[in-house]
């Protein structure tokens, strides 16, 4: 029988099928940071049982560390309590932990992979439901709440139904300055912030084929956005050259035999999936938000829609424009912002680094606006530095700061303050997700370049039409 | 951990028609800093149930005291975004045991299911009739049924029934947690894993 390749993946990791209930899914590797595993630790000491395979496990520190002055002690006592926490845990499991300061230290998101943790056909779960990251790699990764921490951490195994496949294929070319944080973002406009739920996406065609690894993370990190558990990509060149000698990833003869399985992990050519979208590449502009969910994007020329033309309700509609003070019909473009975010699992890769240098270069942060400026990793940092992109950075006025989640939930210092306006590169715009009051525009690293050397919402291709004048 | 059996819950509930809350709504990233599941129900939907400054907004409904009961009902795509636990955690510690909606998100109500909060999905005109039965009367009881897997308006008797698949039933009837069922086919689940290489 033909096969998806998330029925190829999901259905090799089957250890048990419960009739009218759950699949037993085996997980190959899991992730673990210090959020989301404090509870699951406690719940196995309490059972008195240990973690089963530890050296399938990976813990890292990202969500509510400081990205400055990372060498002190946290400051914030609960902070460094959970912190704390996941290093004794850690340590009293032998699970391999990258915690402050550690050269491997970093988002979850971007560590795995960078590390070669993250492989084609693997099963991937952790604590944050970003995990769709990895699905970049054709692997089946996705977030999971702290009951199943325990349990993956115990077992090394979880209950779910299978869910349901739906592919988007987007053909055609991709128009100057658009992204694939854009990409993303106009799929999510068009299906809703819950237009995926109960589906597992496989996203295919040339424009997706023609993306680098860090753009299909991307876009498979925003997968969760529009409902969907994770989103994946067939693994092809671009992958396996990506991979290829990282420190977990198979060597050798391993490799070998490694890739003979890797190389058939794509759909079948009758392959049938639940439901098939399309959309064109030429229709996609350079994206912004306006409203409170990643769905409430619109091309960054256009008008914000009228509550008739929405698929919410008109009370939930008018909340969230009341809530960023905006209203309906009016233009993106020219509004004045105060602060910049670039960086988190979605947008803080070097690629990301280098879109936003590409635009800033010779030019000035404008006065109006705070930048913070947050590599993914140490890695992402040691790279900004060799290519000399943190030398373009500081002459027009931009500090680097230490890796972490940062000010995309605001776990942190780094919090928006209210009623301040932020251009984001993270991948959620929801209420006080960035501070308490705070107002988000969620945008690709171009667009908050551009926001950040002009103090306003601006079309980056009208700074790149200069550089090339 | 195991948790509270699920039968029938008849109860008053608290409406919050509101589309797409997500689980910054529910319990915002700045409260997710516990090492113990304790004291969540206290910052369930913090920045709408208070100010700044701590004192509570009045016109929210968990500050109205009209509105009470273990059962909350919200509107479409209920519980989107993180896939914290500790947003089903604020909903369970502040008292509720059901959340009804048309429509929920994959992780929360998966999160629900694991620590006893029934998610109960109904049908758009269903939860119209439920917000308006309690627009008319906020006393109005509700009778969630597992067993037989209907909710019911009582003051109306308007009856829908709703899906949860058996596994998950039994695990609610009967205070059950996945962790029990899988530490059961450990050996199992050994064997599968000596054939799947890291």
């Amino acid at each position: 029988m033909s096969k998806t390749l998330f029925d190829k993946v999901w259905d090799s990791h089957v250890v048990q099928h419960i009739e009218n209930g759950p699949d037993v899914l085996f997980i190959d590797r899991h992730l673990v940071h210090e959020v989301t595993s404090p509870v699951a630790f406690l719940g196995l000491k309490n059972r008195g049982i240990k973690v089963l395979y530890p050296e399938r496990t990976f813990a890292t520190a990202d969500h509510n560390t400081p990205t400055r002055n990372q060498h002190l002690p946290v400051k914030d006592k609960l902070s460094a309590n959970q912190l704390k926490a996941l290093e004794e845990n850690a340590k009293a499991h032998s699970i391999p932990y990258w915690g402050l300061g550690h050269e491997k230290n970093g988002i979850v998101h971007v560590i795995g992979p960078e590390n070669g943790i993250t492989v084609p056909g693997a099963t991937i779960v952790c604590g944050d439901s970003h995990t769709s990251t990895h699905g970049a790699f054709g692997a089946i990764a996705f977030g999971i709440g702290t009951s199943e921490v325990e349990m993956v951490l115990s077992t090394q195994c979880i209950m779910q139904p299978k869910p349901k496949s739906m592919r988007i294929t987007i053909d055609g070319e991709l128009s100057n300055a658009v992204t694939p944080k854009d990409v993303a973002l106009y799929i999510i406009s068009q299906l809703t912030t819950s237009g995926a739920t109960g589906y597992f996406v496989e996203y295919a065609g040339e424009v997706f084929r023609n993306m680098s690894m860090e753009g299909r993370m991307t876009v498979c990190n925003l997968s969760i956005e529009m409902g969907a558990r994770g989103g994946m990509i067939a693994p092809d060149s671009t992958t396996f050259d990506y991979i290829k000698e990282r420190e977990y990833t198979p060597k050798g003869k391993d490799w070998d035999k490694a890739m003979e399985y890797w190389n058939t992990l794509r759909s079948d050519s009758d392959a049938v999936f639940h439901k098939e979208i399309s959309f064109n590449a030429a229709d996609i502009e350079p994206m912004i938000t306006y409203g409170t969910n990643p769905g409430m994007g619109i091309g960054i020329q256009s008008g914000i829609p009228t509550a008739q033309a929405m698929d919410a309700g008109a009370a939930t509609y008018q909340k969230s424009l009341s809530y960023m003070d905006f209203k309906e019909g009016e233009a993106m473009i020219g509004k004045p912002i105060d602060f910049v975010f670039l960086g988190s699992c979605t947008n803080g890769r070097i690629e990301d680094f280098r879109a936003f240098a590409s635009i800033i270069k010779g030019r000035k942060k404008a006065e109006n606006v705070t930048a913070w400026l947050v590599p993914g990793s140490h890695k992402v940092e040691e790279a900004i530095k060799a290519e000399g992109i943190l030398d373009i950075l500081q002459e027009s006025g931009f500090e680097l700061r230490e890796p972490g989640c940062s000010a995309c939930l605001a776990m942190n210092d780094d919090k928006i303050p209210a009623g301040k306006y932020a251009v984001s590169t993270s991948n959620r715009n929801f209420e006080g997700r960035q501070g308490p009051g705070a107002r988000t525009l969620l945008a690709s690293p171009l667009v908050a370049a551009a926001a950040a050397v002009t103090g306003k919402v601006t079309d980056p291709r009208e700074l790149m039409e200069l550089q090339e004048a | 951990m195991a948790y509270d059996k699920f039968n029938i819950l008849t109860s008053s509930a608290v409406p919050l028609p509101i589309e797409n809350v997500d689980t910054d709504q529910i319990i915002p990233a700045r409260f997710l800093k516990a090492t113990e599941r304790k004291g969540f129900g206290d910052n369930l939907f913090r920045d709408w149930r208070y100010n700044s400054d701590d004192t509570p907004k009045e016109h929210f409904v968990l500050n109205n005291p009209i509105y009470s009961g273990k059962i909350l009902v919200g509107g479409k795509n209920f519980g989107s975004g993180s896939s914290r636990e500790h947003a089903a955690w604020a909903v369970y510690d502040y008292g509720f045991r059901c959340v009804v909606s048309s429509f929920f998100a994959d992780i929360f109500r998966n999160n629900c299911l694991n620590i006893g909060v029934l998610p109960v999905q109904v049908s758009a005109e269903f939860l119209d009739k439920i917000f308006k039965a309690i627009e008319s009367n906020p006393k109005t009881e509700i009778k969630v049924n597992l067993p037989e897997q209907s909710i019911t308006i009582l003051e109306t008797g308007e009856v829908e029934s709703f899906a949860i698949n058996d596994y998950k039933k039994q695990n609610m009837l009967n205070g059950f947690d996945d962790i029990d069922y899988l530490l059961n086919i450990k050996k199992d689940i050994q064997q599968f894993a000596q054939n799947t290489p890291l």
